[in-house]
């Protein structure tokens, strides 16, 4: 357990020397956060209350999901250890006595904390600040720290697919910008997913991207409270498990498939 | 000047040649990109399933905005997108190397890693222009027909320029670059919206500023047939071309600023 605490204190170390990289992403999703705010403001307008939101909502939901492209690396795609398996450092990894995707998850929650705070935090503040809304009280505070964490894990799992996929296909960017595509689209990123229509809509909410920013952020709206609240845990801890586990299985093939050229 | 266009050509060629080397994978990029593009435009269709009306534009209007400001963008950012990655360059040294080199770094950098993948942003952007411009209730007078491939060209320019400001700016700060895409990337994604939908004070700061206002606003307001909402006077319709010239000398301005200014990490 000592050596995965090591692991995330020093991502956590890492992140927190580019200084200057992480103000300057904060200015950018803060930029980004006004523009879909006003945005929505104009959709919300034309249709009040559409999908139960008021136009408070979708301006604090606008800043939510700029706060939580860091802590989810909604961009990422993959982990850096894409780069290893393409580079064949990923030997060095397989070699340590300790568990690959242990270690990576362990180097991915250090990071995960470092832009909650660094990132999140800064945006979400400005965004309330500029347009006065209030914060919710602790008991939903800590509700959504929950949903936060489970969001980093299931959005963990995923890239963590992705990045094993190496393994087989050599070349992942193509792979990379799928992932991309699908975790803006329906993570609730480019649009709530409340606004999606019918079919669309109800499978958009089923999906485990809707665990990585739709979910925290109706939480933080006090959308989901009691046994709702439990209900919302239970669907981001089930993707999580279930692509958690997927990703054990697919890296006991990747043991047998690894061929390291040259060197 | 003829001269730069033809290395810019020959090292561009030969970027893509390279890339041709994996066509699956070039191929497979070349539609991701697409894809990725259509994201912004999914928004828009998604949001017009909801209003026929979005602060008082139709959904054939946005969508001529859109296009009007993917057209220029995707274009500016073919032939200099990959400007923004000067900061790296410096952290790494590489600049280094490319000042040695007989050939502009701008255009080395501009030309680095190009491949056909860079024209998917393009694609959809020409696609949904004419969907628009077909669709588009105008009242279709010789200036405004002239007005299009005006705004275009403008618009280019401008986001262009944009391009090589904010990678001089990286001279400045060299872990600037997130920040940059909010000028960049920022300007792309709001100039497919109206522009009052905006608060009033970040309007200003667009027109005044960063002339963004200047890409596709004020001339769709002209080809459009609209009122200003914020009452600028006519003639704002008519400055785009003015606006991209003067910004152009100041990005180039900028650009030798930035390298007169610049120190080598010492690698």
């Amino acid at each position: 357990m000592g050596v995965y605490l090591r692991v995330a204190g020093y991502a956590f170390r890492r992140y927190s020397t580019y200084r200057v990289a992480t103000a300057s992403a904060v200015v950018t999703n803060t930029v980004f956060g006004f523009l879909r705010a006003y945005i929505l403001i104009a959709l919300w307008q034309a249709r009040p209350q559409l999908g139960g939101y008021d136009v408070a909502d979708a301006v604090a939901f606008s800043f939510l999901t700029q706060a939580l492209i860091g802590p989810v690396n909604v961009f990422a795609g993959s982990l850096e250890l894409t780069g290893r398996i393409r580079t064949g450092d990923v030997a060095v990894d397989l070699h340590r006595p300790v568990d690959l995707q242990g270690w990576w998850l362990a180097d991915d929650l250090g990071r995960a904390v470092f832009a909650l705070v660094f990132r999140g935090v800064p945006t979400l503040a400005a965004g309330m600040v500029a347009f006065g809304i209030p914060l919710p009280g602790p008991a939903t505070l800590a509700a959504f720290l929950g949903s936060a964490a489970l969001a980093v894990l299931v959005g963990f799992a995923l890239r963590y697919l992705v990045s094993l996929c190496c393994f087989w296909l050599g070349d992942e960017r193509g792979l990379h910008t799928v992932s991309t595509v699908s975790t803006m689209f329906f993570s609730g990123m480019i649009l709530p997913l409340v606004v999606f229509p019918g079919p669309l809509g109800e499978v958009a909410r089923a999906l485990p991207w809707a665990a990585l920013i739709q979910v925290p952020a109706d939480v933080f709206l006090g959308r989901h409270t009691g046994t709702g609240l439990l209900g919302v845990y239970a669907f981001q801890a089930a993707w999580a498990v279930a692509l958690l586990g997927a990703g054990r299985a697919l890296t006991r093939a990747a043991r047998h498939r690894l061929m390291i050229h040259g060197g | 000047m003829a001269e730069a266009l033809r290395v810019y050509a020959l090292l561009a060629w030969t970027w893509t040649r390279a890339a041709a080397q994996y066509p699956v994978s070039m191929i497979m990029l070349t539609l991701t990109t697409v894809a990725l593009t259509l994201l912004d435009l999914a928004a828009i269709a998604l949001i017009f399933v909801h209003t026929d009306r979005l602060a008082g534009f139709s959904g054939t209007e946005v969508m001529f905005l859109y296009a009007t400001s993917l057209v220029p963008f995707a274009m500016a950012d073919i032939v200099l997108g990959t400007a923004e990655r000067l900061g790296q360059h410096v952290r790494e040294g590489s600049l280094d190397t490319m000042l040695v080199r007989p050939v502009s770094p701008l255009i080395q950098l501009a030309t680095e890693d190009f491949t056909p993948r860079r024209l998917g942003k393009l694609l959809p952007g020409v696609v949904v222009l004419a969907v628009a411009l077909e669709r588009a209730d105008v009242d279709w007078t010789p200036g405004r027909i002239v007005m299009i491939p005006l705004m275009l060209v403008s618009g280019t320019l401008i986001f262009g320029a944009l391009w090589v400001i904010t990678a001089a700016f990286q001279f400045v700060v060299v872990d600037g670059r997130e920040a940059t895409s909010s000028v960049t990337y920022g300007g792309a994604f709001l100039t497919q919206y109206p522009m009052h939908i905006f608060g009033r004070d970040f309007v200003r700061t667009l027109t005044f500023v960063l002339p963004l206002a200047f890409v596709n606003w004020q001339p769709a307001l002209y080809v459009l047939d609209r009122p200003d909402p914020h009452g600028l006077p006519a003639a704002a319709r008519f400055a785009s071309p003015a606006v991209a010239a003067v910004l152009c000398v100041l990005a180039a301005l900028a650009w030798r600023a930035g390298l007169r200014r610049y120190r080598s990490t010492g690698n």
